[in-house]
């Protein structure tokens, strides 16, 4: 019996039902849930027999048969403490999948600025900006991951930013899993619309109140409008025994710039497919991201820096620290159409090993069609440089402390590049925790 | 904007056929043309055995389409000629007794089997479509104790060193084009240097397909002994015929302790036309075990043939301290495709190895790095170096690289670098404005770009190299 046969039982109650239940929504949004899930079926889950899915084997997230969270709510405290200080005020908040506006705020965002909730955009009068691109970016491939996610399509939010604004706070997305039914399912869903000329600062958080095994199957669609500016964070600090499959998917257009940086920090297994398509002139990306990894996880970036037209840049620049029996894999590819010259691309891939049961599989790939390029990547594997050790040891470091002051170093191109004080304290803590274990065990 | 444009490529010279009478066999594949292969070799039983074990896993496997960046239409295996022989005497007392038409040809091709005409300190086996016509120097290498002859010699007269190292390296059943030659080979060099011998001279095959319908399948073993050394190159040239013809060869290479293998290529296949009718698909399995200790194994390649190039010589880093090597210019025009690089699977402690890769397209072709660097766990202190640069000529082509680093050992030190670029304006006016021609220019930039690899092969070739990426982009601007 292969496995694709298998999860069509699985998920095909849930789905019936999940539909009946959100029936009073538009017809093309029902459409789209019964096209993402016939294409999930005939997918199934991915196996490590094709290349994308190579060096990760999803096959415990099909075993577990995660069912969909109950749509209710979780009573759940301290949740002021995952929330990003600078996002106080302006603030979308999920409790296993369930949207908590007691939790939220958002006192902050322009009234120009519609951020929503996702169900409650799909029954109201934003219809028009939702059809012209809800999965427009993640629709029609071949990712089983984004398909369930689009038949199970309902929670998450709808940001759209009008032309020429400015939202000087924050917009934090906080998805928080709390001790509820165990072995559940979430599919959070965004959908994020910056007009011509505007700016948005966006935060994605995904934690858990305690530790609990759960699956979290997320989709982002990012619209950078003609001259406009996105930075987006996105933050995973999720469960220990927690399975995190995620895309982000942008398109960014003229002159405009969308600077990505992802913090990877939690989750048994998790996988993040990144893809921003530089659909105009002049259009750039900034693509960065720091992994952090210990005993028992497994962390995957695939990411896809699309070059259609000329004049396009984009930086990727990736970092991993993996300590423990941790696997850390990142695929990076470069892709210049025929007609994108003068592009500028930079990709670079640096890993960093504490421990020797880490494993790292990196393959930075440039395909490249166009003469008129100037494109590099580069990828280091490798472990602390005696020489600088020994230059702090002669300073009368303690071994240890001169260990752990060159990863922190290491990271720190990363840190510093992130411009909130509280997702800088967060990272320096989560490196700094880490470092302490090892310096206690 | 761009003056550099590419026009049209120099007559490939090679493109000649020799009117020569054949031994052919039918057309097809089964287990019968693998028998009749073996039959006419007069093979003892257990190279029988070891064909037919091949041939029935290859009927088991499947072509490798999904992963390669390459596209050709389906090969029709029972379309090929798998043994084609020039009619002569059985066994050659001495060159006089060679075909004289088959000496003019591989003359013409510029590989004199006369000693007296050849280059000192070279010595060649001529390999005509599916046998091996000529090896000169044979008893002056036997002198050492060197043993260089064709493989169908070496299963007669040396059936025991065969035995123990054919298929050792490359399993019969490694991928689907190793698993078709293992079947089918019909023929290909031998070289054994035994224990602390540094083998005298160079040592060459020079490989003609001259059949239109045939396809050439040869085997390649080379053996160096505890602390032995040889240098081992290889040519190759093809008639022109609109029909695309299929050579698809295995090479292993064994290094016992502190032994060393140098291995280098020029690989100059009929490419095909410019709209790219005909050409060869050149899909081959190299691949070298350092075994021992301390021993070293290095392949230099310079690929300007072939319609399809699906190559990927490796070594496998056994021993402790083993070195491994990758020099490779790949240079692809018109339509042509190559999907070549390498892999270092690093296995013993302090294992190092070095990758250069230089990649130029032009015209409209496709020209893709792929390589794995593989550190497993018990690789104490191993380091990979790997550097891949892609030049292109021209806005059709297409330059790709698929690096791919698996890392088990976190005292490895692995580093990869790419970088894509062109023929800049500047360079170009800067040449010029000296008073060099804008083809001279652009021939000193390219040869400027592969120097790293040149100087890896051995002088002759090192010339002729740069000679043929001089005649692949001549004309290549505008």
């Amino acid at each position: 019996m292969s496995q694709a046969v298998k999860e069509k039982s699985i998920y095909a109650d849930a789905f019936r039902e999940f539909a009946a239940a959100r029936a009073g929504e538009p017809a093309w949004v029902e459409r789209l849930r019964e096209g993402a899930f016939e294409r999930f079926e005939e997918l199934g889950f991915p196996t490590t027999d094709e290349e994308d899915w190579k060096y990760t084997n999803v096959a415990p997230i099909a075993r577990k048969a995660f069912m969909p969270a109950a749509p209710d709510q979780v009573e759940v405290v301290g949740v002021e403490t995952f929330v990003s200080a600078e996002a106080r005020r302006s603030r979308l908040v999920f409790v296993n999948g369930v949207y908590s506006p007691e939790h939220s705020a958002r006192e902050a965002i322009p009234s120009k600025v519609l951020v929503e909730e996702l169900g409650a955009a799909l029954t109201g009068e934003h219809g028009e900006v939702l059809w012209n691109h809800l999965g427009r970016l993640s629709g029609e491939g071949d990712d089983a991951f984004d398909a369930l996610n689009t038949a199970f399509l309902g929670s998450g939010a709808l940001i759209r930013v009008p032309a020429g604004v400015v939202v000087e706070a924050p917009v934090q997305l906080l998805f928080l899993t709390a001790p509820g039914e165990t072995e559940s399912a979430t599919f959070p869903r965004v959908l994020v619309v910056a007009e011509r000329d505007s700016r948005l600062d966006l935060i994605e958080t995904y934690a858990a109140v305690d530790d609990s095994e759960y699956f979290t199957d997320a989709v982002v669609e990012v619209f950078v409008g003609e001259g406009a500016g996105v930075t987006h964070y996105k933050v995973q600090d999720e469960a220990g025994g927690a399975y995190h499959v995620a895309s982000t998917r942008a398109e960014v257009s003229k002159d405009a710039v969308y600077d990505l940086t992802t913090v990877t920090l939690g989750a048994r297994l998790s996988r993040h497919d990144i893809e921003v398509v530089l659909t105009s002139p002049g259009a750039s990306c900034h693509v960065d991201g720091l992994y952090l990894v210990g005993d028992g996880q497994h962390t995957d970036t695939h990411s896809l820096i699309d070059h259609r037209e000329p004049n396009g840049a984009s930086r990727q620049n990736y970092k991993g620290i993996l300590d423990g029996k941790s696997r850390a894999v990142f695929n990076g590819r470069v892709y210049v159409h025929a007609g994108a010259h003068g592009t500028d691309a930079q990709q670079s891939n640096k890993n960093l090993l504490l421990s020797t049961d880490a494993r790292v599989d990196t393959k930075p790939q440039l395909e490249i069609y166009n003469d008129d390029v100037k494109c590099a990547h580069g990828a280091t594997v490798g472990q602390l440089e005696e020489e600088e050790l020994f230059y702090l040891l002669s300073r009368g470091l303690h071994r240890d402390l001169a260990r752990n002051l060159l990863t922190y170093g290491f990271a720190e191109e990363i840190v510093k590049k992130i411009k909130f004080d509280s997702i800088r304290a967060q990272l320096d803590e989560a490196i700094l925790n880490r470092l302490h274990a090892r310096l206690e065990a | 904007m761009s003056t550099i444009e590419l026009l049209t490529n120099k007559e490939y010279k090679y493109g000649f056929v020799t009117d020569i009478e054949s031994d052919v066999i039918p057309k097809g594949l089964s287990e019968e043309t693998v028998r009749l292969i073996s039959a006419k070799k007069g093979e003892p039983e257990w190279m029988l055995e070891f064909r037919l074990k091949a041939y029935r896993q290859w009927l088991k496997m499947s072509e490798p389409k999904h992963w390669p960046n390459i596209n050709y239409p389906e090969v029709d295996y029972q379309d090929i000629i798998y043994y084609s022989a020039p009619k002569q005497k059985a066994t050659k007392a001495s060159l006089d007794e060679v075909d004289p038409e088959l000496l003019r040809t591989f003359e013409k091709l510029g590989i004199p089997l006369n000693e007296q005409k050849q280059l000192a300190n070279v010595a060649v086996d001529a390999v005509f479509d599916s046998v091996s016509v000529a090896t000169t120097y044979k008893e002056k290498l036997k002198s050492h104790g060197v043993v260089f002859c064709s493989f169908t010699e070496a299963i007669r007269d040396y059936p025991e060193l065969v035995r123990k190292y054919l298929g050792s390296v490359v399993p019969v059943g490694d991928n689907y084009f190793a698993a078709l030659n293992s079947a089918v080979f019909s023929d290909g060099s031998f070289v054994f240097v035994p224990k602390g011998v540094r083998c005298p001279m160079e040592l060459s095959t020079y490989f003609r397909i001259n059949n239109q319908e045939s396809g050439q399948f040869e085997r390649t073993l080379i053996v160096a002994e505890e602390g032995a050394h040889v240098s081992y190159l290889e040519g190759c040239t093809a008639p022109k015929f609109d029909k695309n013809q299929l050579h698809a060869a295995v090479v292993e290479l064994v290094a016992l302790d502190d032994a060393e293998i140098k291995y280098s290529t020029v690989q100059n296949w009929y490419a095909g036309d410019e709209e790219g009718k005909g050409g060869i698909y050149n899909f081959v399995t190299k691949r070298g075990a350092c075994r021992g200790r301390n021993s070293k194994i290095s392949w230099t390649q310079v690929e300007t043939g072939s319609a399809i190039t699906w190559k990927y010589p490796s070594c496998i880093l056994q021993g402790d301290n083993s070195i491994g090597e990758f020099y490779s210019v790949a240079l692809t025009n018109h339509a042509q495709q190559a999907d070549t690089g390498t892999k270092m699977i690093h296995i013993g402690k302090n294992t190092r190895s070095t990758i250069i890769s230089k990649g130029i397209s032009a015209g409209k072709s496709n020209n893709s790095y792929r390589g794995l660097v593989k550190v497993l766990p018990g690789a104490e202190g191993a380091r990979n170096y790997t550097q891949c640069d892609s030049m292109l000529i021209g806005g059709r082509s297409g330059a790709n690289t698929f690096p791919y680093i698996e890392v088990m050992n976190n005292t490895a030190r692995v580093e990869h670098e790419a970088t894509t670029s062109r023929i800049s304006e500047e360079q170009l006016f800067y040449l010029q404005q000296r008073g060099i021609s804008q083809e001279d220019a652009v021939s000193l930039i390219i040869n400027g770009f592969c120097k790293d690899v040149f100087r890896e092969l051995p002088m002759e070739f090192a010339v002729e190299a740069q000679r043929l990426l001089g005649l692949k982009l001549e004309n290549s601007v505008g």
